[in-house]
């Protein structure tokens, strides 16, 4: 007679009860889709022209559920290696609350969904670009490149830098310049986010046999790296302020964040302590989230430009 | 009893996750609505 682990118990029960609405917010991602939405509502913001508020809040909400499909068929294909890592396990899948096809089927109605109607309400601009970061996401990211090669995230990073290039063209039906800038700010700071994470998640990752850099390569490689992206991040993080979309406000802010994040990663290169890349981790979506909130206060009139005149956009 | 329960708690999940779908399928007729109105320039 075989012996039913506590686990497989709480699994069976669990799977007698069938997935609950809650499992499919969780197929979402809802953590990482508020960063997305967020820039790609600020890339809609600086966009030049005038929308109507409703459809902009269309295009943000096209952002946030083609982001969720994302999510929902990465879960659905990397339930194998979600089963192994200790962050991931009691995600829906490898918890078996729910089945794989569900997961599958709920990604791609919502996927198909977020870009008719982006394409139908907004333009088609956008809502081809919106067909370009999920199957960036799931063809190059998810299926390509993460269990192959520890540049994972460096390509894969253009995934979560494409949402304020689809806000801009909502707006504007194209792809400018400013745009450009916002999508190479997220790809710079992906590297030293996710690395950051990745250092103390090694373990996890290893056992998963996920090819991140500190499993390849080690943390003193991975550390250093870190410290040349933020180092990249300096001129970037200041493009939006050479390109005239926002004012110099923003400018000098942004230079501040960045030397602040280039020293973050510094420390992290020189101490061992495991908490330093937790507080880098954490610390750069604060720098992501400030850049962004920074660049629409300097472009809604009178707020930040009014603390500096002369300065502003 | 223990059948009895894992029912009544099946039934609840599937009560709930028809609400949901009711409530997001009337979200999408009421967006597109006001798409329409938006786009026609009515509001």
């Amino acid at each position: 007679m075989s012996q039913v682990t506590a686990a497989e118990l709480a699994r069976r029960e669990a799977s007698a009860f069938g997935p609950g609405v809650g499992d499919y917010l969780e197929l979402l991602k809802p953590r990482v889709m508020s960063l997305v939405v967020f820039t790609g509502f600020v890339g809609l913001y600086l966009a030049p022209g005038r929308l109507h508020p409703l459809l902009a809040a269309v295009a943000v909400l096209c952002i946030a559920v083609a982001a969720g499909a994302s999510g929902a068929i990465n879960m659905w294909y990397e339930r194998d290696i979600d089963a192994l890592m200790e962050r991931t396990r009691n995600r829906p899948l490898p918890a078996g609350r729910m089945a794989p096809g569900e997961a599958l089927g709920f990604g791609c109605v919502l996927a198909g969904a977020a870009v008719m109607v982006m394409g139908l309400a907004l333009n088609w601009a956008a809502a081809a670009l919106l067909a370009l970061t999920i199957a960036f996401y799931v063809f190059v990211y998810t299926i390509g490149l993460k269990r192959r090669t520890p540049q994972n995230i460096v390509i894969g990073g253009a995934a979560g830098a494409f949402p304020p290039l689809v806000g801009w063209a909502a707006a504007t039906g194209d792809v400018g310049w400013p745009a450009l800038a916002l999508f190479a700010l997220i790809f710079f700071w992906t590297p030293p986010h996710f690395w950051a994470l990745s250092l103390y998640r090694a373990g996890d990752y290893a056992r998963a046999g996920v090819p991140m850099l500190p499993v390849v390569a080690g943390p003193a490689e991975t550390k250093k790296q870190m410290l040349l992206y933020t180092l990249v991040l300096w001129p970037v993080s200041l493009a939006p302020a050479l390109l005239h979309v926002t004012g110099w406000v923003y400018g000098v802010a942004a230079l501040a964040l960045s030397m602040l994040f280039t020293a973050l990663a510094a420390t992290v290169l020189r101490s061992d302590d495991a908490r330093w890349p937790k507080r880098m981790f954490g610390f750069s979506i604060l720098y992501l989230f400030l850049l962004f909130l920074l660049m629409a206060l300097d472009r809604a009139p009178g707020i930040l430009s009014g603390l500096a005149p002369g300065f502003g956009a | 009893m223990m059948v009895m329960a894992l029912m009544n708690e099946r039934e609840k999940r599937i009560r709930a996750k028809n609400r949901a779908l009711l409530a997001a399928l009337l979200g999408v007729v009421a967006m597109f609505y006001l798409i329409a109105l938006a786009r026609m320039g009515g509001w």
